[in-house]
């Protein structure tokens, strides 16, 4: 770098450690300007970051490494990430990559030399409803077409500013198709916390407890019971963190609560700060959902403006609450919650060993609640209309209602509210999907399930989702799905543990083989043992559902892999006659004997 | 006294203990790698992981409460814990005859425990970076095992955080903290307790090779937990 | 017919040092032949092997021959038998494996002290390396692993007397060494 440049970075990096108050803390966010300004993070800012925030140099490259979105050598000037999501493959993301790469002239995952482009797959962007779907610079593109990409080009290698590309490429919609309790209410801003005023927070941890709420996350924690424990439990700070870390495959209702019920979320947030005494909270924004940064950002501040937040909210002395919004980096794994409350310190997100839980050892060690968007929505709603308004809705174990996303081999994607307990049949018919081949229920951690089950209910006691549902049509392939999801769990380990930092390679190794035909009845075997040992001993969820797919495929399926599979005892695992192919160039050699094959005849 | 029951021993403990400690100070062994009783537990080889009451955790992170029902030495257990053996020596490269740590290695001593023969999964073979630019210090990331022990010693014994790990997944890797990343430009000195503790012989002193034989080293001759608990054990003068 | 057991022996990328080491079993080797006979091995001098119930694999596979020759062992031998180190994960040649190949022989040939006549060979005759060096079970399905470098003779020595006794060989921990 020019000692100009260097000089420009340094400055930079000041402005942003005055801004970020020097605090450590806001080591992910700083990084992310960086990013942006530079394209990377370059080594002038690490030295400097590391001087000005005393923190070890290895630690800013520890965590530059760990997401996704940094990076320390350079990205193209428009950096395009393609997403990999199942449903984008369906939609045809495999051959608009191509297309895109070749017409950029660009190899995946490799910045052009002359520093304009770079083009790379990302993990699913939550927009499944309308993808194929992307990101430039971090900026979510949807619905491309080979079409788009042509268009695209050109802006690319004419250094189109984005703010001039055409608008509908950023066009997202919310696409609501079935609104319930949640989704048809909006309350005016503040009248949750006018009816926390009225009543006390007791008696409103008491209408949230009767409202039977459950977290909306996919883990169904009681939610009144979380909050309680975590109002008992000492500690001289406590905190509310609000999960936007959608990062389920398949999952996108949160994108849809943040882009158009937002002030129900913050609502919710500011009721729980209320109740168990919290002065500051958090949004964690996935990083795919940047765009939504800026509009979130002016919504705290009207709300702000409203007496909604800041200091003696609506006028009471001392309800004191503020919320800052962190936004991610691309990680999976920070949608866990202690990895997440890790990557709001600051760090690489790496699920902590618990107990403790973080209601009593959260954020800097303090009490901290960390509720899912729409679980923070429905209690909003709940402190307006009542505990009774919610559970009357839904199952015996589970309350009220839950909000889909439905992508896949249907008429229909979108945005769905169910009451608990609605069969999956009538789910289907509402989307338009007929002729299938089974459903994704939560996503690649989640449930596959076959039509001869489609009477099964959403709900806790039987089918519980964090809210992803993605629906296959007879012509898939599952071998191609659950190669998807595999590859996913592997892309997304963070490298804590053994069973999962190796396990999940092996197992999409293994998967690999299987699935291109080289697979023998005896790697069956051990795709089979390597699941059960990665389900078994792996340190988080991540890795206790990371074998799901294959787990639950080869138990209705075995078919599918056992077609698969060679008639022979053996077969390597690698290209015998590939591993030949660097002496044939260094020797010149082509003769028989330079080549093999690949089993023994 | 309260108590826990390993294995159907009844063993005591005190609050605050986890069960890796309770064991320990009662002389049961419990395989483990990343864990080392000087050290804040970490939870990340799960060669430890037992089962209580019916549920896989480690021990060597899990408070010992009252009522716990601890299974540790059973055929599936030592099963899985051979399984992940494998796993560590197939992620690395790890050629014991050429390695100066032979017969001093721990995970070498824990495929002798589980009676390991051959590494059982495919080999990743990964390309990865030998510093050997420090005057007395040679790191071999071909031999780490990301069990982060030098990590936590340089940060909370030396207090100089000399190490650290960046990556994710399969990538993970060690790395150090000097403006080149080299070993040379860092502030580790030869008897930081970063060195000492490698469990394995990815941190090497230099100038010091072969002064006891091979046949005749640590774990020639005996069994990892009775050296564990010769030196961590009840009985040892901690 | 000869109601002896037969085995055969070869060295991959080895060093023979497995091959002493059989030897190592000293006076015990009169009991063996009582009850064995060798087939291929660099101890008969045999160029093939034809069926035999033991083989004995010493060293990884480095190159195509070590391919051919490690498939003729397995379709030969009843029991097919790692035998070291090197066989079983590839050993000191593959200390190799973080090298490329046009390194190693860039190195060797061309650019290395003392080279004379720089190039490499390239004769139809020699057999092409493999760019990664592998323990046998990566190229054909492995029955038994006896570790060490090499294995002890005592190691070797059980083992084979197990499995002529038609016992499941089984290894006590003093003979369990990977060095």
């Amino acid at each position: 770098m020019h000692s100009t440049r260097v000089e420009d970075c340094k400055a930079f990096v000041e402005t942003l450690i005055h801004r970020y108050q020097c605090n450590p803390t806001e080591l992910i966010r700083i990084l992310r300007e960086i990013q942006d300004r530079y394209r990377h993070v370059p080594d002038a800012a690490i030295e400097a970051l590391a001087s000005q925030l005393s923190l070890p140099r290895s630690r800013i490259v520890g965590v530059i490494e760990f997401y996704s979105f940094l990076h320390t050598a350079p990205r193209g000037r428009y950096d395009v990430l393609l997403s990999d999501s199942i449903s984008d493959h369906m939609l045809g993301k495999q051959s608009l990559m191509d297309d895109l790469c070749r017409k950029l002239g660009v190899a995946p995952g490799v910045t052009r030399a002359d520093g304009q482009v770079s083009v790379d797959n990302t993990s699913c962007t939550g927009l499944c409803d309308q993808g194929p779907a992307g990101l430039v610079n971090g900026y979510a593109v949807t619905r491309l077409t080979s079409g788009r990409i042509d268009r695209m080009v050109p802006l690319i290698n004419e250094s189109v500013p984005l703010a001039e590309w055409p608008s509908d490429f950023f066009a997202i919609d919310d696409n609501i198709r079935r609104a319930d309790l949640l989704l048809n209410e909006r309350p005016e801003p503040g009248a949750a916390l006018a009816a926390l005023l009225e009543r006390g927070a007791d008696a409103l941890l008491d209408e949230i407890d009767r409202s039977g709420l459950r977290g909306r996350g996919g883990a169904g924690f009681n939610t009144a019971m979380k909050w309680r424990f975590c109002r008992e439990a000492e500690g001289d700070a406590h905190y509310v963190v609000c999960n936007a870390d959608e990062g389920e495959p398949g999952t996108f209702k949160d994108r849809v609560l943040l882009d158009s019920y937002a002030d129900q979320v913050f609502e919710g947030m500011t009721l729980c700060a209320r109740i168990i005494g919290a002065r500051r909270g958090f949004l964690y924004l996935r990083g795919e959902y940047r765009y939504l940064l800026k509009p979130l950002q002016d919504l705290l501040a009207q709300r702000r403006q409203k007496g909604l937040l800041g200091d003696d909210i609506l006028g009471a002395t001392g309800f004191n609450f503020d919320i800052d919004i962190h936004l991610g980096a691309g990680a999976y794994i920070c949608g866990e919650e202690s990895a997440l409350i890790e990557s709001l310190e600051g760090k690489r997100g790496i699920p902590r060993n618990r107990p403790p839980y973080p209601v009593t050892h959260g954020y800097l060690g303090r009490p901290t609640v960390v509720n899912n968007v729409e679980t923070l929505a429905a209690a909003a709603a709940i402190a307006v209309h009542g505990g009774q308004w919610f559970a009357a809705v839904g199952t015996a174990k589970s309350k009220g209602t839950k909000i889909l996303s439905i992508c896949g081999d249907c008429a229909r994607p979108g945005i769905y509210e169910y009451p608990f307990g609605t069969p999956i049949r009538d789910i289907l018919t509402d989307c338009g999907a007929g002729g299938t081949l089974g459903i994704q229920v939560g996503g690649p951690s989640g449930t596959f399930i076959e039509p001869g089950e489609y009477d099964r209910r959403l709900g806790f006691e039987d089918l519980a989702t964090g809210g992803s549902f993605m629906i296959f049509d007879a012509s898939r392939s599952l071998l191609d799905i659950v190669g998807n999801f595999t590859h996913f769990f592997a892309h997304e380990s963070c490298g804590f543990c053994t069973p999962c930092r190796v396990g999940t390679s092996l197992m999409k190794n293994t998967l690999d083989k299987i699935h291109s035909g080289h697979g023998t009845a005896g790697d069956l075997v051990e795709l089979r043992s390597l699941c059960e040992l990665i389900k078994e001993h792996s340190h988080c969820g991540l890795g206790h559902t990371a074998a799901n797919p294959i787990i639950e495929t080869l138990e209705r399926f075995p078919d599918l892999y056992e077609q698969r599979l060679k008639a022979i005892v053996f077969e390597p695992g690698f290209d015998l006659d590939g591993a030949l192919e660097a002496a044939r160039q260094l020797t010149g050699r082509d003769d028989s004997a330079a080549h093999l094959q690949q089993v023994d005849r | 006294m309260k108590t826990i029951t390993i294995d159907g021993r009844s063993i005591p403990f005190e609050e605050g203990q986890t069960i890796m400690d309770a064991a320990l100070a009662a002389d049961v062994y419990i395989p483990h790698l990343c864990h080392n009783p000087e050290f804040t537990p970490h939870g990340s080889c799960k060669l430890c992981n037992v089962k209580v009451n019916g549920r896989t955790c480690s021990a060597c992170t899990m408070l010992a409460a009252e009522g716990q029902d601890v299974i540790n030495n059973s055929k599936e257990l030592n099963d899985a814990r051979r399984a992940i053996t494998q796993m560590l020596f197939v992620e690395g490269n790890h050629i014991c005859p050429g390695c100066e740590k032979s017969g001093n290695c721990q995970l070498q001593a824990l495929g002798y425990h589980f009676n390991m023969l051959d590494a059982h999964f495919p080999y990743f073979y990964p390309r990865r970076e030998v510093d050997a630019s420090h005057p007395d210090v040679l790191l071999d990331r071909d031999r780490c095992i990301l069990c982060e022990l030098c990590v936590r010693a340089s940060r909370d014994v030396d207090h100089k955080n000399v190490f650290d790990i960046a990556g994710r997944g399969i990538n993970a890797h060690l790395i150090v903290n000097s403006a080149t990343g080299k070993l040379a430009d860092s502030v580790l000195e030869v008897d930081d307790k970063a060195v000492e503790v490698c469990p394995v012989g990815a941190i090497l002193v230099k100038h010091h090779g072969y002064e006891v034989p091979i046949g005749q080293r640590l774990y020639d001759h005996h069994d990892i937990a009775e050296i564990s608990l010769m030196t961590e054990g009840g009985g040892s003068d901690e | 017919m000869s109601e002896k057991l037969r085995i055969a022996t070869t060295s991959l990328a080895g060093c023979f040092g497995c091959h002493m080491s059989l030897l190592d079993i000293d006076e015990r080797l009169l009991e063996l032949v009582e009850v064995a006979e060798f087939d291929r091995s660099p101890l008969t001098d045999i160029k093939h092997c034809g069926p035999c119930d033991i083989g004995l694999i010493e060293g990884g596979v480095c190159n195509a021959e070590n391919v051919h020759v490690l498939r003729e062992f397995r379709q030969n031998c009843k029991t097919l038998v790692a035998m070291g180190a090197c066989a079983i994960n590839g050993g000191i040649p593959a200390l190799r494996n973080s090298i490329d190949l046009r390194e190693c022989l860039t190195e060797a040939y061309i650019d290395g002290i003392g080279v004379q006549n720089p190039q490499i060979p390239n004769d139809p005759e020699l057999p092409l390396l493999l760019d990664k060096v592998h323990p046998i079970q990566e190229v054909v399905s492995v029955d038994y692993f006896l570790p060490g470098c090499p294995p002890s003779a005592d190691t070797i020595w059980k083992f084979l007397t197990d499995l002529i006794a038609g016992r499941e060989p089984s290894l006590p921990p003093e003979l369990v060494h990977y060095d």
